[in-house]
């Protein structure tokens, strides 16, 4: 296997309930080590790519009716979930998901155990989270439904590391959270893509915060690959800097199979 | 009522409580279940009269207690994974309802299939402990209650402890909170899944020979489950602690109707009064009083 990168996926179309068309042909590559970001407005179906990635979509009642996506030589729509986790992709989902009545050095041993990591690998890994993420060491015995966002945020990454993955799928990591923990953050996963050689897709609605963080992004638009470009070229361009400002209202974000043009923004 | 006999409520309404415990259990059953799979599971009772059964069954050929047991804890282990791969698995993903009526088709295949295995008769069933009261400084507690009480309170207790510090009860825990994300951390929920069916097997199995020691071994066993019912309700259906103590509310609270008000009703009132405190529970806290309590920060 001679194939660079990590991840190919190519014009991959997704419905929900066989219905609503939620992706129409998107595309992209991400090479070992690399960070790329995913940009697009709401509704533009970047959550959607994400959870097709992790073959998460049959359980939120979508069904993937085009295209490929292939990940370090498996065949993505065939591998389960956990069959994924353990070669190495890893997702945080949208909205953090971390498990509230667990604590939250609970949260992150429950990555491990996604693994099939031993006693020895969890006690290290967690040591390896928590140098990480310092606030969560004084965190660790609390509900971790009862920590803040941003502690949360943290908690949802460092279950995703206890995983160890090789490529790491985050879904809108700035959501509600102030910009100093949103810069905390960014510092941290940037350091371990340097030092460990960890790649990142990132999606977000935030092109600002995202473009400093990322080597390349490509923009989604209804469900289609609109732009892809280093996030130097993407930063210059004046459509993007409009779109990441607000200028540009978003367009209806779903083409609707049936009637109505619900769904959108 | 002419003058309170303390003692004698006192007896009541130990009397209740112990007896509460057994629904408790009967429930606890469901709750497992509807945790990690947001189903309520109708075959409880079904695998819950399968259990007795196959236990009574196997010490009248001649099978020793322990080893009758762990035959049938067996046996219940393997018909809860079959279950999880043949029922749930198919189906995952798909409204709870249809998960329910699979549930209430799977009771009737269990019953039928116990039937078919050990035959439509009645079968006593003595666990060897006596039914009979005895004098605590003046009150009167049933030897067989306290008997019933005591293991419903281990097999709680070994529950907990299971499910607190081992790698599949923090599983459990993970998928009762959120199966959607247990899925994308890559845990692996049928096993999970196996687990606690095997584990509401085990319930079902010692409420069966509890029920059974109490009520005989026959068909209208699985009807206890309609006793859960209102416990569920009472307890909220994803609370095991609401279970424990809907038990003992519905225990206490049905023994005491009974007597106390009883005669203005013309007696029968243990039969019905269960249900009509669900019912007000029911109106006054629709998620029961444990249930639902999510963590969250306000
Ligand atoms: N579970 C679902 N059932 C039906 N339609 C859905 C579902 N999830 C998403 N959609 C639709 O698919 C389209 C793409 O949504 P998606 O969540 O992927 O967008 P997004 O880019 O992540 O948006 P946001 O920035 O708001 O998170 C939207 O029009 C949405 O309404
Ligand atoms: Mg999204």
């Amino acid at each position: 296997m001679s194939d660079p990168s990590l991840l190919a996926v190519e014009g991959l179309k997704a419905t929900y309930v066989n219905a609503i068309t939620a992706l129409d042909g998107v595309g992209f590559t991400l090479a070992r080590g690399e960070i790329l970001a995913l940009l697009g407005a709401n509704g533009a179906g970047k959550t959607t790519t994400l959870k097709a990635l992790s073959n998460l979509l049959p359980a939120e009642r979508g069904q993937i009716t085009g295209g490929h996506i292939r990940f370090a030589g498996l065949d993505v729509t065939r591998t389960r979930p956990a069959d994924l986790v353990r070669a190495g992709l890893v997702q945080v989902l949208e909205g953090r998901h971390c498990f509230p009545s667990l604590t939250v050095e609970e949260n992150l041993v429950s990555g491990g155990l996604g693994r099939g990591a031993t006693r020895r690998e969890i006690a290290s890994d967690l040591d390896k989270v928590y140098a990480h993420f310092p606030r969560l060491t004084e965190k660790r015995r609390i509900l971790s439904g009862l920590t803040s966002g941003g502690e949360q945020q943290m908690t949802a990454i460092g279950r995703a590391l206890m995983s160890r993955p090789r490529l790491l799928v985050l879904d809108e990591p700035s959501m509600g959270l102030a910009p100093i923990v949103v810069q905390d953050i960014c510092r941290t996963l940037r350091r371990l893509n340097r030092e460990e050689g960890l790649s990142i897709l990132v999606a977000e609605q935030n092109a600002a915060v995202a473009l400093r963080f990322a080597h390349r992004a490509i923009v989604l638009e209804n469900g289609v690959t609109v732009l892809s470009g280093t996030a130097s070229d993407l930063k210059a361009r004046d459509d993007i800097k409009a779109f990441y400002l607000g200028h540009k209202a978003p367009g209806p974000s779903t083409s609707v199979a049936s009637s109505p043009p619900a769904f959108a923004g | 009522m002419e003058g309170f006999d303390g003692l004698f409520f006192l007896e009541v309404l130990v009397g209740g409580l112990l007896s509460g415990v057994m629904y408790s259990l009967v429930a606890i059953g469901f709750v497992l279940i509807y945790k990690t799979s947001g189903v309520l599971n109708f075959a409880q009772g079904a695998m819950l009269l399968f259990a007795a059964l196959t236990f009574v069954s196997l010490t009248e050929r001649g099978i020793s207690f322990p080893l009758a047991f762990a035959i049938t804890f067996a046996i219940m282990v393997v018909l809860g994974i079959t279950i999880e791969r043949t029922v749930l698995r198919p189906l995952t993903n798909r409204p709870p309802i249809t998960l329910f009526m699979a549930t209430l088709g799977l009771s009737y295949v269990i019953e039928g299939a116990a039937q078919l295995i050990w035959g439509t008769q009645v079968h006593g069933l003595d666990l060897g402990i006596e039914d009979v009261p005895f004098d605590v400084s003046g009150v009167f507690i049933s030897q067989f209650d306290l008997f019933a009480a005591a293991v419903a309170a281990t097999l709680v207790a070994v529950l907990s402890v299971f499910f607190r510090y081992t790698r599949i009860g923090l599983g459990f825990r993970a998928v009762a909170d959120d199966p959607f994300a247990a899925l994308a951390v890559g845990l692996r929920l049928p096993v999970i899944w196996a687990t606690v069916w095997a584990a509401a097997g085990l319930v079902a199995l010692v409420a069966g020979l509890l029920w059974g020691a109490r009520v005989g071994v026959q068909f209208s066993l699985s009807l206890v489950v309609l006793k859960a019912l209102p416990v569920l309700v009472l307890g909220g259906f994803d609370s095991i602690p609401g279970a424990i103590v809907g038990g003992l509310l519905i225990g206490a609270a049905e023994k005491l109707a009974e007597v106390y008000l009883g005669d203005y009703f013309g007696g029968g009132i243990e039969s019905w009064f269960a249900y009509v405190l669900a019912l007000v529970v029911l109106l006054v806290r629709p998620a029961g009083l444990f249930g639902q309590k999510r963590v969250e920060r306000v």
